[in-house]
């Protein structure tokens, strides 16, 4: 039996071509994301590892720590006594303080190096006297800066924007320009400089006064004497460090990033495997039907093998064994195409300057046994029932002289299924959206209902196909003869046009959900807002108040207020709040707030607004008063003026930021709204960039600029969304594919006939088209309608969180998606009308 | 030789439905080289029904194949008419076989999915022809298949559904129905049906009709058989009876047998 499998394969290799290729597919996008997550990883891993050779014993703020979390401003940095203590230890060598935090970097053109997320700047230490080398940071040229106004950048920055010592550099780090002297190039094994940021340097005091406050440090980093282990140096270290913060040793350090970066990777490996999953599920139909197909065309030869004392568990077995060497097969070449796929990635990524740390490819044993076990496990499955039901043929099938044909015997019963199915999972999507389970009844009935339009396909087909009728029929007999084709056997064209059918419903679904967010968002955003103007840090980092007091000494600036941002203990609660701080007067001008109770009058001094869930947490109306301890630790009594309803830009406590500020470590605002005189106009803006300094970490926004970015921001998400499940799609092509090569196949007597009475090859290779053009198009139907009903569900939940959130539906797009499916289509159809067409009909029309 | 296959009479020719001249069909090269019809010349009059005989490998289905414009052929000249199938292009050979040719196979005659009457139509809907409604009337009655229009192929006997390829073949009223052993799938009282059918056609429609057959019965129903043997014409016999083709056929078995 296993040889006769092995022939079976070898005979039908084109005919298994594309299940082939289907499997292949999802493999290499299996095996692409183990590998190059593993190399990513790694990469990062060995970086990160090289910048922590210095460290023996990093002291850090403990986040974590009791003490940190009594006070709202959790724990506090590390002070210049406990580095002087440190470094006084005996077995210590020597104790460098860091201070670390955002700086933008501008071009020579004025735009932000980097994409604002990886720029960072630093001290370079040097020492007490001021004289010592930082071995961190060794300078290729030039010297270090020493004192304000000057810096050294990162060689691969440098080189990257064409600074060189004596340059003139524009750095900001929360709001003003500083135009510094650049006085050397250094180079460094840093991490984050390896993955594509950079690094400025200042001194230490400048640094300090910029980051965080004179005489304190971010992170004070120990190397030990010789003879003195970590553990030992920790030790030491542990009863001169206060109770916020934490030694850490090298290695432990170096595993913790090592946990942190395995854990960023994960969660890519994992949405990435989900979208590979779906590809390989839409695989799962078009293997299934192409074993079915084998199994109908080689009807008389299985019934021979019956015939002659083969038993039903050896014919199960043989197709099985088919399907074993298919998968294996797609499972190795899916491997190496996938290894292909993650080398291609990091180059695509080096070039579009997502620089990747260099480091060996990483092709582990468990990716090579997951990617050949995935190619073969899922092949096997999917031709399981088809095997089945070879077993099935009577003995007495070899006898008969023709194909076994379709029967629609069993419809009744699927169709009664799968409409259970269908009507319980619609019912139970519905009701999942007033249920507040956040979507776990949704997702029940989600699941419940595609597998029952699955079931459906079959008979679904028949009504949608032949509402086609009066487009087809401006194609003549071959758009009669295409339609009539497509519905020949439903099966088929069901599991053909379901393959198409889960991409369309992902991508239309995600799409409607997308769309409606991003509007929603946006109309929030005006809703909620009067002011002309948004200002904020390119990075969303903290501004300085220095950049208001700039614009408020703007003739034509009328109001303006910075909005300021704290954590706060409020009233009983151990939990931290943000508080909110703002000029009320101007806050009651430049927003547009709905007010649940009370209003704006009252606001001011200690008279606070609160939001509406904030409000039902502590039971609180105006008038009531509370008590808040601010980040300093300092405690006040508040009044509620009032409750406002809930929107996402501004939520919790806000109080006047007269109130906020005196105990804030570092006033600064996360965001300055303004109006202008005259209003919004690009002169306007431009004067305040201006006024600014043409800063580029600093963004000024007017509202259809918010809008644009979050426009962008969805449409970028729906892009990455579009390039995962591209993959479902060219699976579900191959599936078309298939099924009209097989149907070509099978009809090829047909087809001769055709030809003979005088159908020419053009109207032939149209014929098959159509047909192609009709599958594919019932699957986008199915699939569009699927994933609008599921954006709509999903869309329902979620404006229980987003007030403003209201169903759009993207006409346009979704006219797209249909054009796609039908381009699918004819794309699919190339090949097999191409072979319908050159049908050698002589050898079609004698008889077999 | 020449005997059999002498040109046919000047007075003949205006009347020829189809007519090859030193028609030869070559497959292959070199060492695979196989002639399968050796400079026949031919012709059928219109008004005629002709069953072309022969064993098996004589080329009587390669001459109908050449001679409807199914394949090409090697040197010579065939017509169907007027027309010169040597050099038409894919296109314009369809256009005439759908135009002027009818065909009747041994099997896969129907598409499956259409119903009878509309299989009949198949060649006007392929060409965007509107039906002569009469003629259609006639064909259909001749063959008997008033109330089975609506019937699927599947819902049809054997012989309903060659029946239903008859009345294919003659609804576009061509100028010549070509045959492939269009009874070698039938019993004989179906195959009778068909053949009487045929004849009709000739008989009371004017058509002309030719014939690949291996079925001395069947060949006794046409008005001339033309023998073929090893790619030549060998004999051509007006009026024939069952008796005389199978006395002919038993002579030319034992020739090959014994050559």
């Amino acid at each position: 039996m296993f040889r006769t499998a092995l022939r079976n394969v070898l005979a039908h290799k084109a005919r298994l071509l594309m299940t082939t290729l289907a499997v292949l597919l999802g493999v290499a996008f299996v095996a692409g994301t183990l590998v190059f997550t593993a190399t990513l990883s790694e990469a990062f891993q060995r970086s990160s590892e090289e910048g922590l050779t210095h460290v023996d014993l990093a002291i850090e703020p403990d986040e974590d720590s009791e003490a940190a979390e009594s006070t709202p401003g959790g724990a506090r940095n590390l002070g210049q006594d406990l580095l002087d203590d440190v470094a006084a230890l005996p077995g210590v060598e020597s104790a460098i303080g860091e201070v670390t935090g955002f700086a933008a970097l501008a071009d020579r053109d004025g735009d932000l190096v980097g994409d604002g997320f990886a720029t960072n700047g630093a001290n370079y230490a040097a020492g007490s006297d001021g004289t010592a080398e930082d071995e961190r940071y060794p300078m290729a040229e030039g010297r270090a800066p020493e004192r304000a106004g000057e810096i050294a950048l990162d060689s691969t920055t440098a080189e990257r924007t064409g600074y060189g010592v004596g340059d003139t550099a524009r750095v900001s780090v929360d709001g003003p320009v500083r135009e510094e002297t650049v006085t050397g190039v250094f180079t460094t094994d840093d991490g984050n400089v390896a993955a594509g940021g950079t690094l400025v340097l200042f001194d230490t005091a400048t640094a300090q006064d910029l980051f965080t406050a004179p005489g304190e440090y971010t992170r004070i980093t120990v190397t030990a004497g010789d003879g003195v282990s970590q553990e030992e140096l920790r030790e030491a270290a542990a009863p001169l460090l206060p109770d916020d913060a934490e030694a850490l040793t090298g290695e432990r350090l170096a595993q913790d990033q090592a946990d942190a970066i395995e854990a960023g990777t994960s969660g890519m490996r994992t949405a990435l495997l989900a979208f590979a999953g779906i590809a390989l599920f839409v695989g799962v139909f078009i293997i299934a039907n192409t074993f079915t197909m084998l199994v109908a065309q080689r009807t008389r030869e299985l019934a021979l093998l019956r015939a002659v004392g083969a038993s039903r568990r050896q014919v199960t077995r043989s197709v099985l064994i088919e399907a074993l060497a298919v998968g294996l097969v797609a499972g190795a070449t899916g491997l190496a195409a996938g290894v292909g796929i993650a080398v291609g990635l990091r180059s695509l990524m080096n070039a579009l300057d997502l620089t990747v740390p260099d480091g060996p490819l990483i092709v582990s044993g468990s990716a090579v046994g997951v990617s050949l076990g995935v190619g073969v496990v899922v092949t096997v499955l999917a031709a399981y029932l088809p095997a089945r039901r070879a077993a099935k043929i009577p003995p007495v099938a070899a006898m008969n002289s023709v194909h076994a044909p379709a029967t629609a015997r069993g419809l009744l019963v699927r169709n009664s299924i799968g409409a259970l199915f269908a009507a319980g999972g619609a019912a139970l999507t519905v009701a999942g959206i007033g249920s507040g389970d956040k979507g776990a009844t949704m997702g029940a009935g989600a699941g419940l209902l595609v597998i029952g339009v699955f079931i459906l396909t079959p008979l679904l087909s028949r009504p949608v196909i032949a509402a086609t009728r009066p487009l087809l029929s401006v194609f003549g007999v071959s758009g009669k003869l295409a339609r009539l084709n497509a519905v020949r056997n439903p099966r088929r064209t069901a599991a053909t046009a379901s393959a198409l059918m889960i991409g369309l419903t992902l991508i239309t679904g995600m799409t409607v959900i997308a769309d409606s967010m991003s509007k929603a968002i946006e109309r929030m955003a005006s809703e909620s807002l009067r002011s002309d103007y948004l200002v904020s840090m390119a990075n969303f980092s903290p501004l300085s108040t220095e950049v208001e007091q700039t614009l408020a000494e703007q003739p034509d600036v009328t109001v303006i207020t910075g909005l300021r941002s704290s954590p706060a203990l409020v009233a009983d609660d151990p939990d931290a709040r943000t508080l909110t701080g703002a000029d009320p007067a101007a806050f009651e001008q430049l927003t547009d707030l709905d007010f649940e109770d009370g209003s704006f009058e009252g606001f001011g001094g200690t008279g606070v607004l609160v939001d509406e869930a904030t409000a039902d947490d502590f039971g609180w109306a105006p008038g009531d008063t509370f008590t808040t301890t601010f980040e300093d630790g300092a405690t006040r009594e508040l009044t509620v003026a009032g409750v406002f309803s809930g929107n996402q830009l501004f939520t919790g406590v806000v109080l006047d930021s007269a109130t906020l500020d005196p105990h804030m470590e570092r006033v600064q605002s996360f965001e300055v709204l303004l109006k202008t005189e005259g209003g919004a106009s690009e002169a306007a803006k431009s004067a305040l960039e201006g006024v600014l300094g043409d800063n580029p970490a600093v963004l000024v926004q007017d509202k259809e600029d918010v809008s644009e970015d979050i426009a962008f921001v969805f449409t970028l998400l729906l892009n990455m969304l579009y390039a995962l499940l591209a993959m479902a799609v060219i699976v579900a092509v191959l599936g078309v594919v298939n099924t009209l090569a097989m149907s070509v196949f099978e009809r090829k007597q047909e087809i001769g006939m055709l030809r003979a009475i005088g159908l020419d090859r053009r109207a032939t290779k149209r014929m098959v088209r159509l047909e192609s053009i009709v599958i594919a198009l019932f699957g986008g139907v199915l699939g569009v309608g699927l994933g609008v009903f599921f954006g709509w569900a999903v869309g329902e939940l979620i404006s229980d969180y987003l007030t403003t959130y209201e169903m759009v539906l993207p006409w346009a797009r979704i006219g797209i998606f249909l054009g796609l499916a039908g381009l699918v289509g004819v794309l699919a159809a190339l090949w097999p009308a191409r072979r319908a067409a050159r049908l050698n009909m002589l050898e079609a029309i004698k008889a077999e | 030789m020449s005997t059999f296959a002498a040109p046919p009479p000047a007075h003949a020719t205006a009347a020829a439905a189809a007519r090859a001249t030193d028609l030869t069909k070559v497959y292959g090269e070199g060492e695979t080289r196989v002639v399968a019809l050796d400079g026949v010349s031919v012709e059928f009059v219109q008004g005629q029904y002709t069953a072309i005989m022969g064993p098996s490998g004589s080329g009587k289905s390669t001459l109908m194949h050449c001679m409807a414009g199914l394949d090409t052929i090697s040197s010579g000249s065939t017509r169907i008419g007027d027309t010169e199938l040597t050099g038409l292009g894919d296109k314009k050979l369809t256009q005439l076989r759908r135009d002027r040719v009818g065909f009747v196979f041994q099997t896969f005659n129907l598409l499956p999915t259409l119903n009878a009457l509309e299989n009949i139509r198949l060649p006007m809907d392929i060409a965007g022809r509107k039906p002569d409604k009469e003629w259609m009337d006639r064909v259909i009655a001749t063959v008997g298949l008033a109330d089975r229009l609506k019937h699927r192929p599947s819902q049809l006997s054997g012989g309903q559904q060659q029946r239903v390829a008859v009345a294919r073949a003659l609804a576009g009223k061509p100028d010549i129905v070509f045959g492939d052993e269009p009874t070698g799938n039938l019993d004989s009282r179906a195959g009778a049906e068909i053949l009487g059918f045929l004849r009709n056609s000739v008989r009371e429609l004017g058509q002309t009709v030719v014939m690949v057959t291996h079925d001395p019965v069947a060949a006794s129903y046409a008005d001339r058989v033309v023998f073929l043997a090893d790619g030549r014409i060998v004999d051509d016999m007006p009026e024939p009876t069952a008796e005389l083709v199978l006395e002919h056929m038993k002579r030319y078995d034992a020739k090959g047998r014994t050559s």
